[in-house]
């Protein structure tokens, strides 16, 4: 009899499973879910609480696809993915948008089949040591022991960093996070290498923040994003229109507060088009019109998202930085809505 | 002369197929056939629908790409330009290494645990069972955590060695140093290095090394032929000559003097910048995951041992000692062929356990097959498929050759029941 | 009588001598630890090791243990208690953490108004387990199902279950003791509904998907009975063709119907909810339930006088016992999109619990064939001598004596299996060992904390499995049948 019962959960599991991979939006419409590809756990940038719910930057583009796509930015299943699983699990479906730090890449567009859509942060890779080591710059770090995250862009990026300025380092490779600061803290290696935004969440967290150093050097350029499956392009459209819709908020100054009194009262042709008032945008990428106004009232413009997560006024205290408007002098920079 | 004939065989008919025991288990067997094949069909047919709607191919060029990684310990040379093929025989050596040392702790462990709960020593036996049931009852991955966990909190860093009052001081005569990143042990080197023999693939090994496995070998033959000897003058004479003597001096001897010939000595770690450098620095990652899968694989050897002992019938060394032979013979030649053939079967078969246990090396991130070929290079690649279908290969190539061992083991061993 | 020898011998003792006390090195404690401690030389030295070695841990450990601190909502506020309490630089343990996120090591993120029906179906769990497990002894079951009862029925008041459930509950457990009391077997028939049960409410959703699942083998039943008055060639193929058809064409629709006419749903719950121990009991009891027929299957496969399925359980057993667990795992979650059609895509709990269950029923199959071949000949002989069929005589001659046989190595496979629940943290699960562990250090207030988690989740663990391996040496005893 339970086998039985084997039999028939699997075949109705299969039944249920929606079929046709090539039309995401209409299978995430049916399925009245979004499913989104989150990290383990990063703090500020996706993170479950207590009770489960996730919060994060990383998270905040989930819940903004949701809200466009299905009118309600709670309807989100997190998927939690490693740096080994994630690629996996949106080139096989599990996931409809990946967004978990993922650097864009020549071979992972290509060579991995996945699009990515956008740059949601602008990162590079660095150092975190400890004061007391003496060092001030990462070309000193001859013979030190490195913690590195496997399965990830910076491991190879350590190597030929440490390659081309001919040194010498003994990597301890971890699997998480959480183990990296562990073993930092403890001393079982001299530095730790991630994303500078990572390094900061991680500092940020310690006891004595102030006895540990970011070394200036950056040595690689880690366009984070959020990426989808190669083959659809429709969906792509979505996701990437969606991220500009956030950033170009921040641009137009709407706010998920003032959201509502410029969609009636606003002069700007080009607010009034993203949201919604005048044009049917949302029409020609498969929404309705008010696509992006839910977009951005989810969890508010790419600034707000910026500020409530990881900005300067959260433990994790980054600096907008290359993640100014280009109004700004940094890189973000929103496709116009036309 | 009137004999019955055989009674004709019944025409064949289509619903024998079914009713007839000579013909249903074809039947079966045919059905069966055909739905597996279907089955596999189904499969295959679905991955390379799959794989071309990703866009994708099965090939394993990607093996010899660059591989871009470094691997903090390995057996052979190796670095971030060698390719993807290399970085997974690296994580091949050292998943054997791992398990190799693993087998060998566990079974010196889990013999004298076994033996000692059977000590009439109340508390000894006592605290042994503790020990067994400890760490039989809990996850495997708790204890690789735990004392993972234990040497990274609670052994100093390479720092505190530093300065003229450290904090922490060398071990052993100030040869062993044992920090939170590796314990650090003398190398040995040589003052007369003869050169080492190029084995191709940049695997070297030194003409010492040779010649120390050469002059043991050697030493172990004449060891041989002098037992012969011995025994030939017992038969002849009745008298056995002493021989130890001899036996030790073939067997240390020629060592020796290819110690003082090549000059070999020990050269200890010392501090230089971050880290010890001039000695091996055995990761700890390799230590923790060794100690936890030797403690808990220990812990069942320790059951096997125990009750491979029991299971001899206590009959069997009374006959012994009342055919009037010494106790550490009936051991010998009574008790212990008999345990062995109860306690291998189990014993190889926890072997293997602890070799497939040995890919919880994720936890602590020691570079193992699982590490390299089915961790950064299926990462970095992208190639699941291919990585993961050949790590798979590698584990139960290996399994069927330990269970082919055992099998060899057993067969020789078996009971002659007639 | 004795004035008889009055006159022969000038004295004769009529009552016995008092017994003397032994010398005062032959008994009690001295004599005892001269025979267990000190017997010798080699057993002094390994006594005296031994002391060294507690004194060596409760040396260690024992202030550590001593200065535990229970209410604290971080670990700074914890530490700070240790040294108001016990002095600056001494250490202890925080169990506080413990206490602050029990209900996620329990239930992971499960929605905490609805913490009451794992609870329920944790407890009427023993009730299906009942005339399976405990059908030996009275005593024991009796003692079993009323701890269950007021366990279950005191947590689900305690975490708000609503009032019907309660009462559904309650007549469940009570309804079971008096049944089980009265005929153990009936209580069968709730063990064969409780996997559909189970599933329903861990999950949630509608009722009639799992009533529509049970109507497959029904139909097929139905259809076989007509049938079989035609041919019973026609009745088999009836059967198997039936089932199949009605749960991949007609089910899903069907439940989906139902659920309009009449609802049946209670709040569904996500797979990506579930963890701590939660995740791992799931897994555990599910893959222990259906590994144990798929292993028993697969043994006698392997026994099998057909050449081909014989060398198909071969291969099957020889690959998933030749192959780490892990490997298994990392295909669940990495490969099976790409044997499956195209677009399919099912739960990872699932997947999970397909890899962990075929895992334990190679290692089954291998137990239950040592049983099988531990069977003298002359039982297979006598089988066939009284004239039974393959399958009656596994089912009333060979098997249960097997089975006897095979409890020890059974049970440990099940402990290896509940064991090994905690390796899904690899792919992603939380699990309660690391995955549950690390997301409570991701939290400022508890970073730093690692050994009060791990040995907790330690403890919890070795109850369970040592409790299960007692229990087997127990039914083991029980079911001895020859006297030896």
């Amino acid at each position: 009899m339970n086998k039985s019962l084997f039999l028939g959960t699997v075949a109705a599991v299969t039944l249920t499973a929606g079929m046709g991979m090539a039309d995401t939006l209409a299978e995430v419409k049916a399925r009245g879910e979004l499913n989104c590809g989150v990290n383990t756990g990063l703090a500020g940038f996706a993170a479950p609480d207590a009770s489960g719910n996730w919060t994060g930057f990383d998270v905040a583009i989930c819940k903004a696809v949701a809200a466009a796509v299905l009118g309600d930015p709670a309807k989100v299943k997190y998927v939690p993915t490693t740096g080994q699983t994630r690629f996996t699990a949106l080139a096989s479906g599990e996931v409809d948008v990946l967004a978990r730090n993922s650097t864009w890449t020549f071979s992972r567009d290509t060579d991995l089949k996945l699009d990515f859509v956008g740059v949601n942060y602008f990162d590079g890779q660095g150092f975190m040591v400890s004061k007391d080591l003496g060092v001030t710059s990462a070309k000193e770090l001859d013979g030190a022991t490195v913690c590195i995250q496997t399965g990830t862009t910076t491991e190879l990026n350590l190597a030929d960093f440490f390659q081309a300025n001919n040194m010498s380092y003994q990597p301890v490779n971890i699997d998480s996070n959480a183990e990296g600061e562990q073993q930092y803290m403890a001393g079982a290696c001299d530095a730790y290498t991630t994303d500078a935004s990572g390094l900061a969440a991680t500092r940020a967290a310690f006891a004595d923040p102030e006895n540990h150093i970011i070394l200036p050097e950056i040595i690689s350029k880690e366009p984070l994003g959020p990426a989808v499956r190669h083959g659809d392009s429709n969906w792509g459209d979505i996701v990437r229109w969606t991220l500009y819709a956030l950033i170009a908020a921040e641009e137009y100054g709407i706010t998920s507060k003032n959201l509502e009194e410029l969609a009636k009262s606003s002069q700007n042709p080009e607010v009034q088009r993203l949201l919604g008032t005048t044009d049917d945008l949302g029409a020609m990428i498969g929404l309705d019109k008010e696509w992006a106004r839910r977009a951005i009232a989810a969890s508010g413009n790419y600034g707000e998202i910026f500020a409530a997560n990881i900005g300067e006024q959260t433990p994790i205290g980054l600096a907008r930085g290359l993640n100014a408007q280009w109004t700004q002098g940094g890189l973000q920079y929103a496709m116009p809505f036309r | 002369m009137a004999y019955v004939s055989a009674p004709a065989e019944p025409p064949f008919r289509l619903s024998m197929l079914i009713y007839d025991r000579r013909y249903r288990s074809l039947t079966f067997q045919v059905i069966v056939f055909i739905l597996v094949m279907a089955v596999a069909w189904w499969l295959v047919d679905n991955t390379i629908t799959n794989l071309s709607a990703m866009g994708k191919d099965f090939n394993f060029g990607f093996l010899f790409q660059r591989a871009g990684y470094d691997i903090p310990q390995t057996l052979i040379p190796y670095t971030a330009n060698d390719t993807h093929f290399r970085a997974a025989v690296i994580g091949l050596l050292n998943t054997l290494l791992v398990s190799i040392l693993g087998c060998i702790a566990a079974t010196v462990l889990g013999v004298a645990v076994g033996v000692a709960r059977l000590s009439n020593n109340w508390l000894f036996a006592r605290l042994m069972t503790v020990y067994v049931e400890i760490f039989r009852n809990m996850p495997l991955l708790l204890w690789i955590l735990i004392i993972y966990a234990i040497f990274t909190e609670v052994l100093p860093p390479p720092n505190a060695y530093r300065g003229d009052d450290p904090a922490a001081s060398m071990i052993l005569f100030d040869s062993v140093a044992l920090t939170n990143r590796y314990t650090s042990i003398p190398t040995l080197a040589m003052t007369n290095d003869p050169g080492s023999l190029d084995l191709g693939a940049r695997v070297t090994i030194n003409w010492a090394t040779i010649s120390f496995i050469v002059a043991i070998l050697g030493g172990l033959y004449v060891r041989r032929l002098i037992g012969n000897w011995a025994q030939s003058i017992q038969n002849a004479t009745g008298s056995r000559p002493t021989t130890w003597w001899m036996s030790l001096a073939v067997m240390t001897i020629p060592s020796i003097i290819l110690i003082f010939f090549f000059g070999l000595h020990l050269v200890p770690p010392e501090l230089k910048g971050f880290n010890f450098t001039g000695g091996i620095n055995v990761q700890n990652s390799l230590v923790a995951l060794w100690l936890a899968l030797t403690l808990y694989t220990g812990a069942f050897i320790a059951e096997i041992v125990r009750a491979g002992i029991l299971a001899v019938s206590k009959g069997q060394s009374e006959a012994a000692f009342a055919l009037g032979m010494r106790p550490k013979r009936t051991m010998n030649l009574v008790i212990l062929p008999q345990a062995l053939r109860v306690i291998v079967p189990p014993l190889i078969s926890q072997y293997l356990n602890l070799m497939k246990n040995s890919s919880l090396a994720i936890a602590v991130g020691y570079m193992d097959l699982r590490g390299t070929l089915g961790g950064t290079t299926l990462n970095q690649t992208g190639r699941e498929l291919e990585s993961m279908v050949l790590m798979m290969a590698t584990y139960l190539v290996l399994s069927l050759i330990i269970s082919a061992g055992m099998n060899i083991f057993n067969s020789r061993v078996k009971l002659k029941e007639r | 009588m004795s004035d008889t020898h009055a006159q022969t011998v000038s004295f004769v003792r009529e009552t016995m001598i008092e017994a003397s006390p032994p010398p005062e090195k032959q008994a009690g404690a001295v004599k005892w630890l001269r025979e267990n401690l000190f017997s010798g030389p080699v057993n002094t030295a390994l006594t005296l090791l031994a002391i060294l070695a507690i004194w060596f841990l409760i040396n260690h450990f024992w202030n550590w243990v001593a200065h535990s601190v229970w209410n604290a909502n971080s670990l700074n506020e914890c530490r700070q208690i240790i040294r108001d309490t016990w002095g600056e630089g001494s250490t202890g343990a925080c169990w506080a953490v413990i206490r602050e996120r029990w209900n996620q090591y329990t239930f992971g993120f499960y929605p905490m108004d609805l913490y009451w029906r794992p609870t329920m179906s944790f407890g009427l769990l023993f009730v299906a387990l009942a005339p399976v497990l405990f059908s030996e002894s009275r005593k024991i079951r009796r003692i079993v199902l009323a701890v269950a009862a007021v366990v279950t029925l005191a947590s689900m008041i305690q975490l708000n279950a609503p009032t019907p459930w309660l009462i559904f509950a309650a007549i469940v457990l009570i309804g079971g003791l008096i049944i089980s009391e009265r005929n153990n077997s009936w209580l069968l028939v709730f063990s064969l509904l409780y996997p559909f049960l189970g599933v329903w409410w861990l999950w949630g959703g509608s009722l009639w998907g799992p009533i529509m699942v049970i109507v497959g083998p029904v139909l097929g039943y139905i259809a076989w009975k007509l049938l079989g008055r035609i041919s019973p060639i026609l009745a088999s193929v009836g059967m198997i063709g039936v089932t199949l058809f009605w749960w991949l064409a007609l089910a899903g629709r069907a439940a989906r119907d139902a659920e309009n006419i009449l609802s049946l749903a209670i709040t569904p719950v996500n797979s990506d909810r579930f963890g701590g121990f939660l995740l791992s009991t799931t897994i555990g009891i599910a893959a222990i339930a259906i590994s144990l027929p798929l292993g028993i299957v697969l043994a006698l496969a392997r026994r099998s006088d057909m050449f081909l399925v014989k060398s198909l359980a071969v291969m099957f057993i020889e690959f998933i016992r030749g192959v780490p667990l892990i490997t298994l795992l990392f295909v669940a979650s990495l490969l099976l999109n790409y044997f499956l059609p195209p677009g399919t895509n099912f739960d990872i709990i699932l997947r999970v619990i397909i890899m962990v269950t075929i895992f334990a029923a190679a290692y089954m199959a291998e137990v239950i064939r040592g049983g099988l071949a531990a069977l003298p000949k002359g039982q297979y002989e006598a089988a066939d001598a009284l004239g039974l069929d393959y399958w009656k005589a596994q089912r009333l001659i060979i098997l249960p004596q097997a089975l006897k046989i095979s409890i020890p190595g059974i049970v440990s496979t099940f402990i290896g299996m509940f064991k090994d629940t905690t390796l899904v943290t690899f792919v992603g699960l939380y699990d309660p060992l690391k995955s549950m562990s690390d997301a409570v250090r991701a939290s400022t207030a508890w970073k730093g904390i690692y050994w009060e988690p791990y040995i907790f989740v330690g403890a919890i663990f070795f109850i369970i499995c040592f409790g299960m391996s007692r229990y087997s040496m127990y039914l083991e005893r029980r079911l001895q049948r020859d006297h030896r």
